[in-house]
């Protein structure tokens, strides 16, 4: 026998798979069972079948060389999945519904009458120093007041099995591909784990997509020409933009594609000639949307593009400034927006968070960096954060400047041990951290992906998941009771 | 389909028509230079000259040596129209169309990259230069026989299926102006012997010796060469036939009126070319006539179906 959960030392953290040595949780019993039966050599079977089913398809992501060439690197894929039981996930999925609902109110209120900034909720010093609100958003309109079509809300686990948001992506989420195409390799390399299991699909996300676009078309009545705005092949996700383009049977374009006419319409350069556009689901960000629109030097962009949008000829996804509300401090505001736009009570609870602006939270996190970990309000991709416990002394002292010097642009968190899922590492079975993203779609209705993508820190102790970082992934399944 | 994917194709026809058409021509070049005697070998520059890069190897090499035109037709990243630059080209076109091309391309092409890359420098010592060349024209032929036998002949091919036949009546015409023009010395005399070999030589660096032969049953001769690689309508790299493909092409392809009537007037132009005289003169006019006419179908081919310069729609009845 090559796996032996008796010897499989879950640490100190929350596993969710195993509760204790040898005590798999009820939801992963017939998983581990059936992965204790098989061999060594069955096993490296399956991991191998995995590998080459992942190059046979095509599944990778783009790395930049020094040389300024790029490489396709096959995608990293762990093949023990991560299992949630469908009881536990319909209250997460409708935490998701509630929480990017609240959002969207926030966003629309914001471009608008800011409500609640004059309640007294939400302070306006955050707003007025926030890079990603857009003041050429101010007073638009978007359909079903709908600002942040696509959403994807990164959720943890800490220690005490609890689940909390740790950030809301709501400028241009990535990572929706590689959570279907990792359903389909492990549909390959365990096939007979689908016939025992009730695991829950994941691949109707492609229509559920194009349907949530297709509601924001500007002429409801025609079947409408959906197009997928990509920055080109040098993108670190064009894999996921042909992707999703092909699923849906859109139009992958780049900027150049597209062209916005007098009549304020986009089209789009075909051989038969220009032929009009009315949805765009552009992963571009904000600032390269439109060089004319937001006077910046982008070439991948679409001149006029914003005015098109403005004048209601075209939508787009996300709508342009959907930022404002992807800020790590506005985030900390997201609870007290469930309660003033829904009056309801947040479903999932966000992690706690001190907001450096006020004195009160800044004094105590400059009392106690050495514990926390502290983030820019703006930053992603785990850019110029400060992980207190991991810190030298010099580093905890220069981003102390750094928090006096701009209190409004850090956050601290205290330090979450995540969770770990068993993970086939060179040295055998082991536990490793995980998140969790999954994908909120939101037009004339909301969606939420059936579990998200799981990334996982291969790195023994990282909890750094990202995959340009040495983060990798894992398929993730929502199941029924059986 | 968008213009910018159609564009791609028809680049992607082009470069690794042009990528083999560079190989032939140093591949023949090389063979004519052992057999003719010492004192009348014309070297390497008139070869710079069919690519019309003369000017651009001026700027960069100081003499036309072995040397010097081989890495320079072979693997300079500076000449666009170099082995190494086409493969490169057509390979970045290639990349942005792999969900409109069979995958196998893809494959082969980037393999064909990755080989002429490592062999580079020993073609250039000439220690496996016609393996080399060899194997270059094998695998653009071997793409070029995928894409055929494999993707579907609609639009998308169409456009693949143009670029190449464009370029390979522009390396035709280029083929036969230096052989034929600025090879032959004016007073053939006792080199009477080689006018033949040369003219052997255009035909052998189109492969079209052993079709020449079934098809002309007459000895080679200028005038019947120029007439079959000019005017004959089967053989596959005549400028008549290149012509006829790209017809064939457009036929299949939305909005052509403009580009297909050029085409039908230039393959008129071609067809009605009085051959005998061009064997003695005024074929270098011909032929430079015939290039600026390709360039002018490219510019309408471009400008019907690729569109970059064309300013946005004035009013609402260009929707589709």
């Amino acid at each position: 026998m090559a796996i032996d959960w008796e010897h499989y030392d879950t640490g100190a953290g929350y596993d969710e798979l195993v509760e204790a040595p040898g005590r798999p949780r009820a939801a992963a019993r017939p998983l581990c069972r059936y992965l204790g039966s098989l061999t060594r050599s069955e096993i490296e079977e399956r991991k191998n079948a995995a590998e080459l089913a992942i190059v046979t398809m095509g599944i990778t992501f783009t790395v930049y060389t020094e040389k300024g060439g790029s490489i396709d690197r096959a995608w990293p894929f762990d093949i023990i999945p991560r299992i949630i039981p469908s009881h536990e996930w319909t209250r997460i999925e409708t935490g998701l519904k509630q929480r990017v609902k609240a959002l969207n109110h926030f966003i629309d209120d914001v471009y608008h009458r800011q409500r609640i900034v004059k309640a007294g909720v939400f302070p306006q010093e955050l707003l007025a120093n926030s890079v990603n609100f857009r003041q050429e958003c101010v007073g638009v309109d978007p359909p079903h007041g709908v600002w942040a079509h696509i959403c994807g809300t990164d959720l943890v686990r800490d220690r005490d099995g609890a689940v909390y948001v740790l950030e809301d992506n709501l400028r241009i989420p990535s990572g929706v591909s590689y959570m279907l195409e990792n359903r389909l390799v492990t549909k390959r390399v365990f096939p007979e784990l689908f016939e025992h299991y009730s695991i829950r699909p994941v691949d109707d996300y492609p229509s559920q997509l194009f349907d949530m676009l297709a509601s924001l078309s500007p002429r409801p009545a025609d079947s409408p020409a959906i197009a997928v705005l990509t920055p080109g092949i040098y993108n670190s996700a064009y894999f996921e933009h042909a992707y999703l383009a092909q699923q849906m049977g859109a139009e992958l374009v780049e900027g150049g594609d597209l062209v916005v006419g007098d009549d304020d319409c986009v089209y789009m350069r075909t051989i038969e000639g220009f032929a009009r556009v009315d949805v765009i689901y552009r992963r571009i960000d904000d600032l390269y949307l439109d060089p004319l629109g937001f006077g910046t030097d982008s070439k991948i962009g679409v001149p006029g593009l914003l005015r098109a949008w403005k004048a209601g000829r075209v939508a787009l996804a996300n709508a342009p400034g959907a930022g404002v509300a992807d800020d790590k401090a506005v985030y900390a505001f997201v609870p007290k927006m469930i309660d003033y736009y829904l009056g309801e009570e947040p479903i999932l609870p966000n992690v706690p968070t001190f907001l450096c602006m006020n004195t009160q939270e800044r004094e105590h996190v400059l009392a106690n960096l050495d514990q926390l970990v502290v983030k820019p309000a703006n930053g992603s991709g785990g850019y110029g954060m400060l992980v207190g416990p991991h810190a030298t002394a010099t580093q905890r002292a220069q981003f102390a400047r750094l928090i006096e010097h701009d209190p409004r642009n850090y956050i601290a968190q205290p330090t979450l041990s995540l969770s770990t899922v068993p993970t086939l590492c060179e040295t055998g079975l082991a536990p490793r951290h995980v998140d969790l993203r999954p994908f909120i779609l939101s037009g004339s209705e909301n969606y939420v992906t059936m579990g998200g993508l799981t990334r996982v820190a291969l790195r023994q102790g990282s909890l750094v998941v990202s995959s340009s970082q040495g983060g990798g992934s894992k398929d993730t399944w929502i199941t029924d009771e059986v | 389909m968008l213009s910018r994917v159609a564009e791609r194709l028809y680049w992607m026809g082009r470069y690794l028509e042009r990528a083999e058409g560079t190989a032939r021509n140093i591949n023949v070049n090389t063979h004519l230079l052992l057999d003719l005697p010492k004192g009348t070998a014309f070297g390497w520059e008139p070869l710079i000259f069919i690519t019309g890069g003369e000017e651009l190897f001026f700027r960069h090499y100081r003499d036309a040596g072995q040397q010097n035109a081989l890495e320079f037709m072979l693997a300079d990243p500076r000449n666009p129209s170099s082995i190494g630059s086409s493969l490169q080209q057509a390979r970045e076109n290639l990349r942005t169309l792999r969900d409109v091309v069979p995958r196998e391309a893809w494959e082969k092409l980037n393999h064909l990259h990755r080989y002429a890359n490592d062999h580079y420098e020993q073609a250039i010592a000439g220690r496996s230069r016609f393996p080399f060349l060899t194997q270059i024209i094998d695998d653009c032929q071997l793409i070029t026989g995928l894409l055929t036998g494999t993707m579907s002949h609609d639009e998308a091919y169409e456009f693949v299926r143009t670029g190449r036949n464009l370029e390979r009546a522009d390396m035709t015409t280029r083929i036969i102006d230096v052989r034929s023009a600025s090879l032959l010395p004016k007073h053939t005399g006792d080199l009477a012997p080689f006018a033949n070999i040369q003219w052997m030589s255009v035909l052998k660096s189109l492969s079209a010796y052993q079709m020449y032969r079934r098809q002309v049953h007459v000895r080679v001769s200028g005038a019947e060469v120029l007439r079959f690689l000019f005017q004959d309508a089967g053989f596959p790299r005549s400028v008549y036939h290149c012509l006829g493909e790209m017809q064939q092409s457009l036929n299949a392809l939305p909005r052509n009126e403009v580009p297909r009537r050029y085409v039908v007037r230039l393959k008129r132009q071609v067809s009605e070319a009085i051959v005998q005289h061009l064997a003695h003169e005024g074929l270098h006019e011909f032929i430079d006539s015939l290039q600026v006419a390709l360039g002018k179908l490219h510019d309408r081919i471009r400008a019907t179906y690729f569109l970059t310069e064309v300013p946005a729609p004035k009013s609402r009845s260009l929707a589709a």
